[in-house]
Protein backbone atom coordinates (compact mmCIF):
# COMPACT_ATOMS: atom_id res chain seq x y z
CA UNK A 1 0.00 0.00 0.00
CA UNK A 2 3.22 2.00 0.65
CA UNK A 3 0.89 5.06 2.74
CA UNK A 4 3.96 6.54 3.86
CA UNK A 5 5.11 7.35 0.67
CA UNK A 6 2.03 9.97 -0.19
CA UNK A 7 2.52 13.10 1.87
CA UNK A 8 -0.86 14.53 -0.18
CA UNK A 9 -3.81 12.62 -1.24
CA UNK A 10 -3.50 13.49 -4.66
CA UNK A 11 0.31 12.14 -4.49
CA UNK A 12 -1.25 9.37 -3.34
CA UNK A 13 -4.13 9.09 -6.26
CA UNK A 14 -0.83 10.21 -9.08
CA UNK A 15 0.64 6.79 -7.79
CA UNK A 16 -2.35 4.53 -7.90
CA UNK A 17 -2.83 6.12 -11.93
CA UNK A 18 0.64 4.95 -12.71
CA UNK A 19 0.81 1.89 -11.23
CA UNK A 20 -2.47 1.17 -13.49
CA UNK A 21 -1.08 2.83 -16.48
CA UNK A 22 -3.89 5.54 -16.64
CA UNK A 23 -2.61 7.81 -18.49
CA UNK A 24 -5.44 9.93 -20.48
CA UNK A 25 -7.34 12.08 -17.47
CA UNK A 26 -10.35 14.15 -19.09
CA UNK A 27 -12.10 16.61 -16.38
CA UNK A 28 -13.91 19.27 -16.03
CA UNK A 29 -12.34 21.36 -13.15
CA UNK A 30 -13.18 21.73 -9.65
CA UNK A 31 -11.59 23.69 -6.84
CA UNK A 32 -11.01 20.75 -4.64
CA UNK A 33 -9.93 18.88 -7.58
CA UNK A 34 -6.98 21.64 -8.89
CA UNK A 35 -4.18 20.01 -7.07
CA UNK A 36 -4.96 17.00 -8.51
CA UNK A 37 -5.15 18.33 -11.85
CA UNK A 38 -2.15 21.39 -11.10
CA UNK A 39 -0.03 17.88 -10.43
CA UNK A 40 -1.01 16.11 -13.66
CA UNK A 41 -0.59 18.87 -16.03
CA UNK A 42 3.00 19.21 -14.54
CA UNK A 43 3.60 15.76 -15.37
CA UNK A 44 4.11 14.46 -19.09
CA UNK A 45 3.21 10.74 -17.93
CA UNK A 46 -0.40 12.36 -18.15
CA UNK A 47 -1.88 13.37 -21.01
CA UNK A 48 -4.70 16.30 -19.76
CA UNK A 49 -7.49 18.50 -20.93
CA UNK A 50 -10.99 19.63 -20.04
CA UNK A 51 -14.01 18.78 -21.78
CA UNK A 52 -17.06 20.54 -22.30
CA UNK A 53 -19.46 18.84 -20.32
CA UNK A 54 -18.72 15.91 -18.33
CA UNK A 55 -21.04 13.67 -20.58
CA UNK A 56 -18.47 14.66 -23.49
CA UNK A 57 -15.45 13.48 -20.87
CA UNK A 58 -16.97 9.87 -20.84
CA UNK A 59 -17.49 9.14 -24.01
CA UNK A 60 -13.71 10.14 -24.74
CA UNK A 61 -12.56 8.09 -21.85
CA UNK A 62 -14.84 5.09 -23.75
CA UNK A 63 -13.47 5.24 -26.83
CA UNK A 64 -9.74 5.15 -25.26
CA UNK A 65 -10.79 2.34 -23.19
CA UNK A 66 -11.80 0.15 -26.20
CA UNK A 67 -8.66 0.98 -28.01
CA UNK A 68 -6.12 0.35 -25.41
CA UNK A 69 -5.69 3.78 -23.53
CA UNK A 70 -6.77 3.94 -20.08
CA UNK A 71 -8.04 7.17 -18.77
CA UNK A 72 -10.20 8.42 -15.62
CA UNK A 73 -12.79 11.29 -15.55
CA UNK A 74 -12.67 14.24 -13.09
CA UNK A 75 -15.37 16.13 -12.00
CA UNK A 76 -17.32 17.67 -9.39
CA UNK A 77 -20.61 16.26 -7.75
CA UNK A 78 -23.14 18.67 -10.06
CA UNK A 79 -21.30 17.28 -12.96
CA UNK A 80 -21.82 13.47 -11.84
CA UNK A 81 -25.57 14.47 -11.72
CA UNK A 82 -25.79 15.30 -15.45
CA UNK A 83 -23.67 11.36 -16.35
CA UNK A 84 -26.61 8.82 -16.00
CA UNK A 85 -28.10 8.90 -20.10
CA UNK A 86 -24.38 7.77 -20.59
CA UNK A 87 -23.26 6.01 -17.70
CA UNK A 88 -26.64 3.88 -18.71
CA UNK A 89 -26.62 3.34 -22.58
CA UNK A 90 -22.82 3.19 -22.96
CA UNK A 91 -20.59 1.82 -20.16
CA UNK A 92 -23.09 -0.16 -17.89
CA UNK A 93 -24.63 -1.52 -21.57
CA UNK A 94 -21.60 -1.96 -23.11
CA UNK A 95 -19.83 -3.10 -20.04
CA UNK A 96 -16.79 -0.15 -20.77
CA UNK A 97 -14.60 0.26 -17.96
CA UNK A 98 -15.13 4.24 -17.68
CA UNK A 99 -13.63 5.47 -14.63
CA UNK A 100 -14.61 8.54 -12.65
CA UNK A 101 -13.70 10.76 -9.79
CA UNK A 102 -16.10 12.85 -8.01
CA UNK A 103 -14.90 15.36 -5.59
CA UNK A 104 -18.07 15.44 -3.24
CA UNK A 105 -19.28 19.08 -2.39
CA UNK A 106 -22.21 19.80 -1.02
CA UNK A 107 -22.16 17.89 1.94
CA UNK A 108 -19.89 17.92 5.28
CA UNK A 109 -20.54 22.51 5.73
CA UNK A 110 -21.45 23.26 2.18
CA UNK A 111 -22.55 26.76 1.67
CA UNK A 112 -24.16 26.47 -1.25
CA UNK A 113 -27.87 25.42 -1.30
CA UNK A 114 -27.61 24.07 -5.15
CA UNK A 115 -24.88 22.13 -4.35
CA UNK A 116 -26.45 20.31 -1.13
CA UNK A 117 -29.01 19.35 -3.17
CA UNK A 118 -27.62 17.95 -6.15
CA UNK A 119 -25.31 16.02 -4.18
CA UNK A 120 -28.64 13.63 -3.14
CA UNK A 121 -28.41 12.62 -6.15
CA UNK A 122 -25.50 10.88 -6.87
CA UNK A 123 -25.62 7.69 -4.45
CA UNK A 124 -29.00 7.00 -5.82
CA UNK A 125 -27.71 6.73 -9.40
CA UNK A 126 -24.70 4.93 -8.69
CA UNK A 127 -26.63 2.13 -6.52
CA UNK A 128 -29.52 2.08 -8.96
CA UNK A 129 -27.06 1.56 -11.81
CA UNK A 130 -25.28 -1.09 -9.63
CA UNK A 131 -21.79 1.16 -10.46
CA UNK A 132 -19.24 0.09 -8.29
CA UNK A 133 -18.34 3.62 -6.29
CA UNK A 134 -16.07 4.24 -2.64
CA UNK A 135 -15.79 6.68 -0.71
CA UNK A 136 -12.44 7.75 0.05
CA UNK A 137 -12.12 9.45 3.51
CA UNK A 138 -8.35 8.60 4.65
CA UNK A 139 -4.97 9.59 3.08
CA UNK A 140 -3.89 5.80 4.39
CA UNK A 141 -6.63 4.07 2.41
CA UNK A 142 -6.12 6.27 -0.72
CA UNK A 143 -3.86 4.70 -2.70
CA UNK A 144 -5.23 1.12 -1.42
CA UNK A 145 -8.68 2.18 -2.92
CA UNK A 146 -7.87 3.33 -6.00
CA UNK A 147 -5.57 1.29 -7.05
CA UNK A 148 -7.94 -1.86 -6.51
CA UNK A 149 -11.07 0.37 -7.99
CA UNK A 150 -8.90 0.56 -11.16
CA UNK A 151 -8.06 -3.28 -11.29
CA UNK A 152 -11.78 -4.21 -10.93
CA UNK A 153 -12.88 -2.23 -13.41
CA UNK A 154 -10.40 -3.03 -16.06
CA UNK A 155 -10.97 -7.17 -14.93
CA UNK A 156 -14.70 -7.23 -14.99
CA UNK A 157 -15.01 -4.54 -17.61
CA UNK A 158 -17.58 -1.77 -15.48
CA UNK A 159 -17.44 1.56 -14.76
CA UNK A 160 -16.33 2.60 -11.28
CA UNK A 161 -16.45 5.58 -8.97
CA UNK A 162 -14.14 7.17 -6.74
CA UNK A 163 -15.86 9.79 -4.77
CA UNK A 164 -13.13 12.26 -2.51
CA UNK A 165 -14.63 13.17 0.72
CA UNK A 166 -14.26 16.16 1.91
CA UNK A 167 -13.12 14.17 5.31
CA UNK A 168 -9.57 13.49 2.93
CA UNK A 169 -9.65 16.82 0.84
CA UNK A 170 -10.31 18.88 3.69
CA UNK A 171 -11.09 22.63 3.26
CA UNK A 172 -11.71 23.64 0.14
CA UNK A 173 -8.83 26.44 -0.82
CA UNK B 1 -17.23 28.60 -49.86
CA UNK B 2 -20.59 26.49 -49.90
CA UNK B 3 -23.43 27.16 -47.93
CA UNK B 4 -26.02 24.84 -46.70
CA UNK B 5 -28.69 26.44 -48.38
CA UNK B 6 -26.89 26.10 -51.98
CA UNK B 7 -25.57 22.42 -51.93
CA UNK B 8 -27.42 19.15 -53.11
CA UNK B 9 -29.47 17.08 -51.21
CA UNK B 10 -28.48 13.96 -51.17
CA UNK B 11 -28.76 9.96 -49.40
CA UNK B 12 -27.53 8.97 -46.59
CA UNK B 13 -27.36 5.43 -47.04
CA UNK B 14 -25.81 5.69 -50.68
CA UNK B 15 -22.83 8.15 -48.81
CA UNK B 16 -22.08 5.68 -46.41
CA UNK B 17 -21.72 3.32 -48.35
CA UNK B 18 -19.49 5.40 -50.59
CA UNK B 19 -17.36 6.04 -47.29
CA UNK B 20 -17.31 2.18 -46.33
CA UNK B 21 -15.64 1.82 -50.07
CA UNK B 22 -12.85 3.86 -49.23
CA UNK B 23 -11.96 2.22 -46.00
CA UNK B 24 -8.67 -0.15 -46.66
CA UNK B 25 -6.69 0.35 -43.63
CA UNK B 26 -9.17 -1.11 -40.49
CA UNK B 27 -10.11 2.57 -39.50
CA UNK B 28 -12.49 2.79 -36.82
CA UNK B 29 -15.58 4.14 -37.54
CA UNK B 30 -17.89 5.17 -34.96
CA UNK B 31 -21.36 5.15 -35.57
CA UNK B 32 -23.93 8.12 -33.96
CA UNK B 33 -26.92 6.64 -32.46
CA UNK B 34 -30.34 5.53 -34.84
CA UNK B 35 -29.89 6.09 -38.60
CA UNK B 36 -26.42 7.17 -38.81
CA UNK B 37 -25.24 3.74 -37.34
CA UNK B 38 -28.19 1.72 -39.07
CA UNK B 39 -26.83 2.91 -42.49
CA UNK B 40 -23.54 2.42 -41.36
CA UNK B 41 -24.38 -1.47 -40.14
CA UNK B 42 -26.22 -1.82 -44.12
CA UNK B 43 -23.11 -1.05 -45.57
CA UNK B 44 -21.33 -3.91 -44.52
CA UNK B 45 -20.04 -5.98 -41.43
CA UNK B 46 -16.76 -4.89 -40.13
CA UNK B 47 -15.78 -5.28 -37.11
CA UNK B 48 -13.89 -1.65 -37.16
CA UNK B 49 -17.34 -0.20 -36.40
CA UNK B 50 -18.82 0.64 -33.24
CA UNK B 51 -22.58 1.38 -33.28
CA UNK B 52 -23.81 3.58 -30.47
CA UNK B 53 -27.50 2.69 -29.23
CA UNK B 54 -27.50 5.59 -26.83
CA UNK B 55 -25.49 8.64 -25.71
CA UNK B 56 -26.96 10.82 -28.13
CA UNK B 57 -24.18 13.06 -29.22
CA UNK B 58 -21.32 11.15 -28.22
CA UNK B 59 -20.03 9.37 -31.46
CA UNK B 60 -17.68 12.19 -31.91
CA UNK B 61 -16.16 12.17 -28.19
CA UNK B 62 -16.01 8.46 -28.57
CA UNK B 63 -13.99 8.45 -31.86
CA UNK B 64 -11.99 10.95 -29.96
CA UNK B 65 -10.76 8.76 -27.31
CA UNK B 66 -10.12 5.97 -30.08
CA UNK B 67 -7.81 8.88 -31.97
CA UNK B 68 -6.25 9.67 -29.00
CA UNK B 69 -5.46 6.17 -28.35
CA UNK B 70 -4.54 4.71 -31.39
CA UNK B 71 -2.41 8.06 -33.25
CA UNK B 72 -1.34 5.63 -36.40
CA UNK B 73 -5.02 4.68 -37.07
CA UNK B 74 -8.05 6.82 -38.92
CA UNK B 75 -11.10 7.09 -37.14
CA UNK B 76 -14.36 8.47 -38.04
CA UNK B 77 -17.24 9.28 -36.57
CA UNK B 78 -20.44 9.26 -38.76
CA UNK B 79 -23.41 11.78 -36.48
CA UNK B 80 -26.56 13.19 -37.36
CA UNK B 81 -27.15 16.87 -36.97
CA UNK B 82 -29.84 16.51 -34.22
CA UNK B 83 -27.29 14.67 -32.34
CA UNK B 84 -24.18 17.22 -32.72
CA UNK B 85 -26.54 19.92 -31.83
CA UNK B 86 -26.24 18.14 -28.35
CA UNK B 87 -22.45 18.56 -27.79
CA UNK B 88 -21.60 21.45 -29.49
CA UNK B 89 -18.72 21.93 -27.45
CA UNK B 90 -17.51 18.53 -28.26
CA UNK B 91 -16.02 20.52 -31.65
CA UNK B 92 -13.95 23.06 -29.66
CA UNK B 93 -12.64 19.87 -27.14
CA UNK B 94 -11.26 18.14 -30.44
CA UNK B 95 -10.01 21.27 -31.79
CA UNK B 96 -8.35 21.73 -28.84
CA UNK B 97 -6.52 18.64 -29.76
CA UNK B 98 -6.39 18.61 -33.18
CA UNK B 99 -5.99 14.76 -33.76
CA UNK B 100 -4.89 14.25 -37.09
CA UNK B 101 -6.21 11.12 -37.56
CA UNK B 102 -9.76 12.13 -36.44
CA UNK B 103 -12.66 12.63 -39.09
CA UNK B 104 -16.34 14.12 -38.26
CA UNK B 105 -18.84 13.12 -40.95
CA UNK B 106 -22.05 15.17 -40.06
CA UNK B 107 -25.49 14.03 -42.19
CA UNK B 108 -27.89 17.10 -41.82
CA UNK B 109 -31.79 16.31 -42.99
CA UNK B 110 -32.70 18.81 -40.62
CA UNK B 111 -35.02 17.09 -38.28
CA UNK B 112 -35.08 14.12 -35.61
CA UNK B 113 -35.64 11.82 -38.18
CA UNK B 114 -36.37 8.87 -35.79
CA UNK B 115 -38.18 10.23 -33.62
CA UNK B 116 -41.11 11.75 -36.66
CA UNK B 117 -39.44 13.96 -38.29
CA UNK B 118 -39.52 17.11 -35.95
CA UNK B 119 -37.84 20.13 -37.02
CA UNK B 120 -33.66 20.03 -35.91
CA UNK B 121 -32.25 23.82 -35.72
CA UNK B 122 -30.33 23.53 -38.90
CA UNK B 123 -33.54 23.80 -41.01
CA UNK B 124 -34.19 27.36 -39.41
CA UNK B 125 -30.85 28.23 -40.95
CA UNK B 126 -28.40 26.53 -38.04
CA UNK B 127 -24.96 26.19 -40.10
CA UNK B 128 -23.34 23.37 -38.75
CA UNK B 129 -19.91 24.00 -41.11
CA UNK B 130 -19.84 27.56 -40.10
CA UNK B 131 -19.78 26.29 -35.70
CA UNK B 132 -17.41 23.91 -36.92
CA UNK B 133 -15.48 26.50 -37.81
CA UNK B 134 -16.20 28.66 -35.16
CA UNK B 135 -14.90 26.24 -33.06
CA UNK B 136 -11.11 26.11 -34.50
CA UNK B 137 -11.55 23.29 -37.01
CA UNK B 138 -10.43 25.19 -40.05
CA UNK B 139 -10.76 21.85 -42.39
CA UNK B 140 -14.71 22.30 -42.67
CA UNK B 141 -16.55 21.92 -45.31
CA UNK B 142 -19.98 21.09 -47.18
CA UNK B 143 -20.07 18.86 -49.54
CA UNK B 144 -21.45 20.02 -52.95
CA UNK B 145 -22.50 16.96 -54.45
CA UNK B 146 -21.69 13.01 -54.62
CA UNK B 147 -18.55 13.68 -56.11
CA UNK B 148 -17.33 16.11 -54.30
CA UNK B 149 -18.21 14.01 -50.99
CA UNK B 150 -15.72 11.27 -52.18
CA UNK B 151 -13.49 13.47 -52.83
CA UNK B 152 -13.80 15.24 -49.36
CA UNK B 153 -13.27 11.78 -47.83
CA UNK B 154 -10.65 10.92 -49.76
CA UNK B 155 -8.30 13.91 -48.65
CA UNK B 156 -9.51 13.34 -44.94
CA UNK B 157 -8.23 9.66 -45.08
CA UNK B 158 -4.74 10.25 -47.01
CA UNK B 159 -3.80 13.86 -45.54
CA UNK B 160 -3.78 15.32 -41.87
CA UNK B 161 -7.16 16.25 -39.92
CA UNK B 162 -9.02 16.82 -38.11
CA UNK B 163 -12.13 17.03 -40.66
CA UNK B 164 -15.53 18.24 -40.42
CA UNK B 165 -17.29 16.98 -43.34
CA UNK B 166 -20.85 18.38 -43.85
CA UNK B 167 -23.92 16.39 -46.25
CA UNK B 168 -27.52 17.34 -46.21
CA UNK B 169 -29.19 14.46 -47.06
CA UNK B 170 -33.00 13.22 -47.34
CA UNK B 171 -35.32 12.54 -44.97
CA UNK B 172 -35.43 8.58 -45.97
CA UNK B 173 -34.88 6.36 -43.22
CA UNK B 174 -32.08 3.79 -42.82
CA UNK B 175 -33.23 0.15 -44.81
CA UNK B 176 -31.81 -1.66 -41.87
CA UNK B 177 -31.61 -1.82 -38.10
CA UNK B 178 -28.74 -2.63 -36.45
CA UNK B 179 -29.20 -5.42 -34.17
CA UNK B 180 -28.98 -3.98 -30.26
CA UNK B 181 -26.36 -6.19 -29.28
CA UNK B 182 -24.24 -4.11 -26.88
CA UNK B 183 -21.72 -6.15 -25.59
CA UNK B 184 -20.98 -7.76 -28.45
CA UNK B 185 -20.50 -4.83 -30.26
CA UNK B 186 -17.91 -3.32 -27.84
CA UNK B 187 -16.42 -6.94 -27.58
CA UNK B 188 -16.21 -7.07 -31.77
CA UNK B 189 -14.79 -3.50 -32.05
CA UNK B 190 -12.21 -3.68 -28.97
CA UNK B 191 -10.65 -6.91 -30.27
CA UNK B 192 -10.64 -5.37 -34.08
CA UNK B 193 -8.90 -2.23 -31.94
CA UNK B 194 -6.20 -4.97 -31.16
CA UNK B 195 -6.85 -4.90 -27.28
CA UNK B 196 -8.52 -8.02 -25.40
CA UNK B 197 -10.72 -7.22 -22.84
CA UNK B 198 -9.25 -8.89 -19.41
CA UNK B 199 -11.78 -10.68 -18.58
CA UNK B 200 -11.88 -12.73 -21.66
CA UNK B 201 -8.10 -13.71 -22.05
Amino acid sequence: MGAANDATWHEAVIRALKDNDVKLIVYVPDNVLKPLINAIHADAYFTAFTAAREEEAIGIVCGAAMAGLKGIVLMQTSGFATLANVLASLCVAAQIPALMMVSERGTLGEFQIGQAIVCRTMRPILETLGIEHHVMTRLDEAHFIVDRTIKQAHLTQAPAALILSPLLTGERS
Amino acid sequence: MSERRNVKVMNRFDLTKRVVAKLKHDEAVIGGIGNSNFDLYGAGKRPQNFYMLGSMGLAGPIALGVALAQPKRRVIALEGDGSLLMQMGSLATIAMLAPKNLTLIVWDNGIYQITGGQKTATAAGADIVEMARGAGLKQSAWANDEDEFERLVERALSGDGPWFIAARIDAKAAPHQTPREPVLIKDTFMRAMGVVPPSKG
